[in-house]
């Protein structure tokens, strides 16, 4: 078709070959289509079978690890909920995560505040700094951490894990309400304040709900970050407080039980369904 | 640094503009006491614990511990096969996640919703759980080697867990949504009409591609990259999990040092080194390193 606008004398070996380029491209289109459906199939297939393999395991009978399981029991979910060990370990991440979630949230805010909205010295500086925890290898940080901890005790502690888990989910929350923060338009805060507002009821009544959804992704990553971090929970933890990160590295690395993957399977529910809400979330505010 | 205000001009311009200005912008104390929390925290949190970890590597001012990682060939082999295993594993993310990135920037939105959740499903799921599905899916008697031998395939079970191999592969399908993600985002932002303009003029598809759509997309693809190449440096938990002794890398020898042979001012030497790399690697590709990018298309 569109050799119909080229110039006559482009045309002409254009039009003599016209049908058997045709075939010939219909061909390798079709074939190359077939070969992009199947790779990208392949790709896909890899990317999401070792997620959702461990929920058919979990589901099983037997003692061992078999595929497909045979026979459908919840035994290895009752196992998980009635092992003193693992509900332990459920509690004490449960706790953490939603302490920090609380901290790496309200100081995640502030600190893009300061950086979008205020006038700080070395801002660039402590936007690098804070943002420095997703780059360092996990493992370094970790054994820091540990060499710290240790001789104050704070190993297996919860403001032990409170101080690592914030710094780690930080950045998360410092990046979305950063990206809200610059979507809001600083004349609408100004109108507040020419009305009458002051600086604090500006910000929680103007400020504060147009970038709550910033704030509020931020919240689920931190509380993420911290429920599912495992490099520095395995070198932080210890026989009296112990994550269900750390418990889980153990038990894979020592007994290969079925009920790893009942826990699996929980995570899983609970981190598609928090990622889920804010995904749902975005799209309908976009509409 | 005040930009347009749209603020109405009022009838005392200068006066009210030193006004409008200090609104847009906090003052200085308050941007210090917003921040300080957060300065205070990634000072006991992380600066402070780095910096003691580097330190105790140069315990008493000596460079023993560095010396003795140099001497060794056995270390800096590990070193080696650390930058060597990173690379591999951003190439074959590269390779496997640019047509995925491409499907989804183009796809109508039904579809291409479906091929986002495949994408975010394993994001989103705890690298424990992928890590330990893959040491299912691996092990001697796991699901590969049972439907191997059950399609006749092979005789008895391959040696496939514990290896350099399921190291790359596990790590490949743990970072492959970080490279996905800074390509597609930057792939939706090209205009398809880029594309149809080098058809119409007489490109073929896979010319058209070469020559518009892969340039365009390249800063996508060194975000990713880079990305990818900065978390494999430091990976540990899979490689801790799915490999073996004969697959060590920095991770796992740090790891080793510290849990097993209790050497802490080799560990700190060998940690030093691992940020050292990485550092510099950052420092490098810092322009085409944007960590939010992943993030953001998540919106």
């Amino acid at each position: 078709m569109s050799t119909d606008l080229a110039p006559l004398p482009n045309r002409l070996p254009l039009i003599r070959g016209h049908y058997a380029a045709a075939t010939f491209h219909a061909f390798a289109k079709a074939f190359g289509m077939i070969v992009l459906a199947t790779v990208i199939g392949c790709v896909l297939f890899f990317l999401l079978l070792p997620t959702l393999i461990v929920i058919p395991m979990s589901l099983s009978e037997t003692d061992y690890i078999q595929f497909p399981p045979s026979g459908l029991s919840l035994k290895w979910y009752r196992a998980y909920f009635s092992d003193p060990d693992w509900m332990a370990a459920t509690w004490f991440s449960l706790k953490i995560a939603l302490a920090t979630t609380a901290t790496a949230t309200i100081m995640g805010t502030m600190a893009a505040l300061a950086i979008v909205r205020g006038r700080l010295p070395f801002s660039s500086a402590l936007q690098a700094l804070a943002l420095g925890p997703m780059i360092v290898p996990h493992i370094v940080l970790g054994v820091a951490l540990y060499l710290v901890f240790s001789p104050l005790q704070l190993t297996g502690n919860f403001f032990g894990f409170l101080i690592a888990h914030t710094v780690l989910a930080t950045p998360y929350v410092m990046i979305t309400v950063t990206a809200a923060l610059q979507r809001f338009d600083p004349a609408l805060e100004l109108a507040a304040l020419n009305c009458g507002a002051n600086r604090l009821q500006a910000f929680v009544l103007v400020v504060l709900p147009n970038i709550a959804p910033g704030v509020a992704a931020g919240a689920v990553f931190a509380f993420l970050a911290s429920f599912d971090e495992a490099t520095v929970a395995f070198f932080i933890s210890d026989i009296g407080g112990k994550s269900i990160g750390r418990k889980m590295f153990e038990d894979i690395d020592f007994n290969l039980t079925p009920v790893i993957a009942a826990v699996s399977t929980v995570l899983v529910v609970v981190s598609l369904m928090l990622m889920g809400a804010i995904h749902l979330a975005n799209a309908q505010k976009r509409g | 640094m005040s930009g347009p205000c749209e603020v109405p001009q009022p009838a005392f311009p200068r006066q009210r503009r030193s006004t409008a200005a200090s609104a847009r912008f906090y003052s200085r104390g308050v941007s210090v006491c917003l921040a300080a929390p957060l300065v205070v925290a990634l000072a006991i949190g992380f600066v402070y614990p780095v910096t003691r970890l580097v330190g105790l590597s140069f315990e008493g001012g000596s460079l023993e511990q560095h010396r003795r990682l140099v001497a060794e060939p056995l270390y800096l082999g590990v070193l080696a096969s650390t930058v060597k295993v990173a690379f591999i594993v951003t190439i074959a993310s590269l390779l496997l996640g640019f047509p995925v990135a491409y499907l989804m920037a183009r796809l109508r939105h039904g579809i291409a919703m479906v091929v986002a959740a495949c994408v975010f499903i394993p994001l989103w799921t705890s690298v424990l759980v992928r890590s330990y599905a893959w040491v299912v899916l691996l092990q001697r008697n796991g699901i590969v080697n049972t439907l191997l031998a059950d399609a006749g395939i092979t005789d008895g079970p391959l040696k496939l867990i514990y290896t350099q191999g399921a190291v790359i592969v596990a790590m490949t399908h743990v970072l492959m949504p970080f490279m996905i993600l800074p390509i597609y985002s930057t792939l939706q932002t090209l205009p398809p009409d880029y594309n149809r303009a080098a058809r119409n003029l007489g490109a073929g598809a896979f010319r058209a591609f070469i020559s518009v759509t892969l340039p365009l997309s390249l800063p996508g693809v060194f975000a990713g990259s880079v990305l990818c190449f900065v978390l494999a440096l430091g990976f540990y938990i899979t490689p801790a999990l799915v490999g073996g002794p004969g697959s060590m890398l920095m991770a796992t020898l740090i790891g080793q040092q510290t849990t097993v042979l209790l050497d802490w001012p080799f560990a700190a030497a060998l940690s030093t080194v691992l940020l050292t790399v990485t550092l510099i690697f950052v420092f490098l590709f810092r322009k085409t390193l944007s960590l939010s990018k992943g993030l953001h298309s998540v919106h």
